[in-house]
């Protein structure tokens, strides 16, 4: 076991620091590399071995070997086990990540995903023997078309970003038809990052749009920027300051006064769904990321879901594949011909993230319209409760109410010697995973904080009593403690500088495989 | 509701506190027209039971591949999914945490994500590998993008071979990007040379091995042509089983290889959530898209993981960015890499042979029936067949009998005059009852 030995090295320095032997801390259990657990002739799996047969591979056969890991079944199911015991996540406590929106994800949506019925099927059976996933796609897109108001939906977006990729795509093949090459697409200054990044991918160049002392769009600032070369607007509403944008009806006339249309990014939706419809609010298209509203696991990035609902304008161009009911039950439409002549082509391979439809619909119907609707109150409940128990120890960036997010900046840290990231690694300690820091960009030393429905609130005033007794000590000029946090994690800070200066992406053996020497 | 906590009690309280006469009071900064009041037409909440029971139905409109003897692929295979896979992907700690931006209390996905861009550099033969794209498609586009910038050249050229959702893909990402895209017709008879299309002004050629049809190709010619005019290979791998049987991309000289990792790990679930593969060479790294995880160390000097690089990313650089990925594929790569740790060398390598050997014993079960004609010569667990008539017919009639006999090559190239193209994937999961339906089934519908 040479090879743990020099792991365990690379943990836990030996010397009068390190509290035990092993570099262990009680339950947090030190994990090497799968890579520096390599046995070779060891397998995880049991395979007979192959039938003897003459290869049809030309002269392409592999002779080197990978360099993959040997490990039985037990050594994987420990190592993954350990390290999942050091993640925190919304099943071990509040995750208050604004704009993320980590609520709580019911386990009743894994198991309906898991039925072989979905689960098990091929994206390219004959359509006569995938009605019923047909079915549920379509039923999925009535509640996302009713919620919304709008009257189309794009089903195959991956993520929230490639639903915004998708609609100013659509956006740009509208203005082609139209045979006009607007190139300007207005950002607020408070977006964020992947509007201005799917902006540039789309072919436009971004202008950005400051906010007014209201936190919100400032509606003159953007009335002073339009032209006949604007073609959209990109608007989170509510906004990532966490407030409702009073004026979008205005800017919604504004900008179709122009011939431009508005995108939303839908991040936000979970504050207004089932009381309030983007359609009603004069937006052309949204995404909604299923990841967020409607629960679907976030699983340590992803995998995500971003459809995109789109007005009559914008229908005919949703990218392939379309959904359609006709005589003979649903079909496909994978070609841009017929009705679907005008789609843009493909955003991804397939038709869309089913395995999150499913969780997502799932969800959808637990709640109801009724559920839905409540749902949305207590989001927004929540965090105003949480910016009136706090607006005394931290500053809120805007007067509230507030929607389902709260925004304080570090006014309130001033003279303390304390930043955000120090209180955010502080609430570490305490057990909470941080809220959102230095993001909204407009206001300095950003906290951007969403508890969600789903927390209780014996759960927002323990937060509330740590969050008090935090400042309080940090205006006790204790500042010394918060930059050592965190103590107690299985790491403390990490050093980002060196990570960038000289990346170590993956491991290497120390020594080189012999086929490798060889060369 | 069940998910809910505050009770009516609860929700007084805060309002109290807050100040708000109501729940309403709250969205007063909505324009009052654009309040809805009332319900939506929608249904109202229903238990666990109700729900299970609806979904369930839906379920069972459904022909499971798992019910039936299934031969199709084309970018997405079914192949068996350790029990452990599933139980370790559930545990609430990968299930239900965020993007790991605080390292100190997400080292268990960071190190995860280590060990997946290790995974597939390795299997790859390249440097370098990214955290995970959407899925084989998406990733084929951001090499295409990427190739340009590396290159400042603006054509590309999509070999007749590369999976058609990837070429779409890709040409729908150019398009507004002012990319010169050459998509090459298929030519599933005659081998392709592509070699003599590569000029100074071309930024990449994307190949897909083994191809759509199913040959293996030998990529090393072209990369050497390409490299010799400045161009980058990129390849494309959507049956990634392949790799532990047949010389990687990265030994034949690719700049770039995007693949499909569904095969491990990961359901079939009906073309999505995949996880997207995207491995360079170290000195791309600066433009590769989407995440990386790096090592470093901590306060106290002991090994850990950060996510690294970031300043490519849109939440850095914004409109410079190298990608707009945020979210990808997290718990995806997770599957794939408890899969691929469980097979191991010898375990990764075996599932191969054993694809490959089973493959070849179906094509010559099936080439046999008078009027099939094998058309790959090479392949590795994915050949096509010429059949004498129509295949999508063929493929419906057939499953009506419980046989999913593979895809015709119509429905991922319609109006190409492939009608009698039928593109058929076998995996260690087709047994030999698998195998003489589906021969019976053809040679019957044949007749």
């Amino acid at each position: 076991m040479s090879d743990w030995s020099k792991a365990l090295g690379a943990f836990a320095p030996a010397g009068a620091d390190s509290p035990t032997i092993s570099g262990n801390r009680g339950l947090q259990i030190e994990e090497p590399l799968l890579f520096e657990q390599d046995m070779a002739g060891r397998s995880g799996v049991d395979l007979p071995p192959p039938p003897d047969v003459t290869d049809r591979l030309g002269a392409l056969r592999r002779e080197r070997p990978i360099g993959l890991p040997g490990l039985s079944e037990p050594q994987v199911v420990r190592h993954f086990t350990r390290l999942s015991q050091k993640n925190y996540a919304i099943d071990s406590g509040l995750y208050p990540l604004g704009s993320c929106t980590m609520k709580h994800n019911p386990r009743l949506n894994e198991k309906l995903a898991r039925l072989p019925g979905f689960a098990e099927l091929h994206p390219l059976q004959p359509p006569a023997t995938v009605q019923g996933a047909l079915e549920l796609i379509d039923t999925l897109a009535h509640w996302l078309k009713v919620l919304t108001g709008m009257p189309a939906l794009a089903l195959s977006p991956a993520a929230g970003a490639h639903g915004e990729l998708c609609g100013l795509m659509c956006i740009r093949a509208a203005l082609d038809t139209r045979g006009e090459s607007r190139k300007r697409v207005l950002v607020p200054e408070s977006a964020h990052g992947t509007n201005p990044a799917t902006a540039a991918l789309a072919g436009f160049t971004v202008d950005p749009i400051p906010a007014n002392e209201r936190g919100r769009v400032d509606l003159a600032a953007l009335k002073a920027k339009l032209g006949p070369d604007v073609a959209a607007i990109m608007i989170t509403n509510p906004n990532t300051c966490g407030l409702f944008e009073n004026e979008i009806i205005a800017i919604a006339e504004a900008i179709h006064g122009v011939g431009a249309y508005f995108y939303c990014d839908g991040a936000n939706f979970n504050a207004i769904v089932g009381r309030v419809r983007p359609a009603d609010l004069g937006i052309d298209c949204m995404h909604i990321n299923l990841h967020k509203t409607f629960s679907t696991p976030h699983g340590g990035g992803g995998p995500g879901a971003g459809p995109v609902v789109l007005a009559a304008s914008l229908a005919p161009f949703a990218p392939l594949p379309w959904i359609v009911h006709g005589r003979e039950g649903f079909r496909l439409i994978e070609a841009a011909e017929g009705e679907a002549r005008q789609a843009l082509g493909r955003l991804k391979a397939f038709h869309g993230q089913m395995g999150m439809f499913v969780r997502a619909l799932a969800y959808m119907m637990s709640h109801g319209a009724d559920g839905l609707r409540q749902a949305s109150a207590d989001a927004v409940l929540n965090a105003n409760y949480l910016l009136v128990r706090l607006d005394d120890v931290l500053t809120p960036s805007f007067p509230g109410p507030c929607m389902h997010e709260v925004l304080f900046d570090d006014r309130s840290l001033k003279d303390t010697g304390v930043t955000t990231l120090d209180l955010a690694k502080a609430l570490i300690d305490e057990g909470y995973h941080p809220m959102t820091m230095y993001f909204p960009l407009v206001v300095h030393g950003a906290m951007l904080i969403e508890p969600t429905e789903t927390e209780s609130k014996e759960t927002l005033d323990r937060f509330i009593a740590v969050m008090r007794g935090l400042v309080a000590k940090a205006r006790r000029k204790e500042s010394t403690a918060f930059h050592a946090a965190p103590q107690l994690t299985p790491r403390r800070r990490l050093d980002e500088t060196a990570a960038a200066r000289k990346p170590v992406l993956r491991w290497r053996p120390t020594v080189p495989p012999p086929s490798k020497a060889a060369e | 509701m069940r998910y809910l906590p505050l009770t009516d009690a609860d929700r007084s309280a805060m309002l109290a506190a807050i100040g708000a006469p109501s729940m309403d009071a709250l969205f007063a900064d909505v324009p009052p027209a654009a309040q809805v009041k009332g319900l939506f037409d929608l249904p109202r909440a229903m238990g666990e039971i109700e729900v299970e029971r609806a979904l369930a139905q839906l379920a069972a409109k459904n022909l499971p591949t798992g019910a039936a003897a299934s031969f199709l692929g084309c970018g997405a295979y079914r192949h068996h999914i350790p029990a452990a896979v599933d139980h370790l992907i559930q545990r609430g700690e990968f299930l239900t945490s965020y993007t790991p931006y605080q390292p100190e209390i997400s080292q268990g996905t960071l190190q995860m994500l280590f060990e997946f861009q290790t995974q597939v550099a390795l299997i790859t033969g390249m440097d370098v590998a990214n955290a995970s794209m959407y899925d084989g498609a998406t990733a084929c586009a951001e090499a295409v993008m990427m190739a340009n910038r590396l290159t400042h050249r603006k054509k590309t050229i999509l070999a007749g071979d590369l999976h058609p959702h990837y070429r779409d893909t890709t040409l729908t990402y150019a398009r507004f990007a002012g990319f010169d895209i050459v998509a090459r017709a298929p030519q599933p008879d005659t081998p392709e040379n592509i070699a003599a299309l590569v000029s100074e002004e071309v930024a990449c050629v994307v190949v897909q091995n083994p191809g759509a049809f199913g040959h293996v190709h030998d990529l090393a010619p072209l990369a050497e042509a390409c490299h010799k005019r400045g161009a980058l290979l990129v390849v494309a791998v959507t049956e990634v089983i392949s790799l532990g049987l047949i010389k990687s991309p990265g030994e034949m000289g690719a700049d770039i290889v995007v693949a499909e990792g569904q095969s491990l790990g990961n359901a079939l679930s009906f073309g999505g959530p995949y996880v997207g593969l995207f491995a360079t060479r170290d000195k791309f790294v600066r433009q590769m898209p989407g995440r990386l995880a790096g090592e470093t160390v901590d306060a106290e000097g002991r090994r850990g993981w950060v996510l690294t690089l970031s300043t490519r990313e849109q939440h850095i650089r914004r409109e410079k960015a190298t990608s707009n990925i945020c979210t990808n594929s997290g718990l995806c790569a997770l599957a794939f890499t408890i899969h691929l740790a469980l097979l191991g060398e010898a375990g990764f390598t075996r599932l191969a042979a054993i694809n490959h050997a089973r493959a070849i014993g179906v094509a010559e079960q099936v080439a046999a029936i008078p009027g099939i004609r094998l058309l790959t010569p090479t392949f590795f667990n994915e050949f096509t067949l010429r059949l004498p008539r129509p295949v999508a017919p063929v493929v419906d009639a057939l499953a009506k009998r419980g046989v999913l006999a593979g895809v015709p090559a119509s429905r991922l190239w319609p109006d190409a005059g492939l009608d009698d193209l039928l593109i058929v994937a076998v995996t260690e999961l087709n047994t030999d009852e698998d195998a003489a339906a589906l021969a019976e089934g053809l040679r019957e519908v044949l007749r």
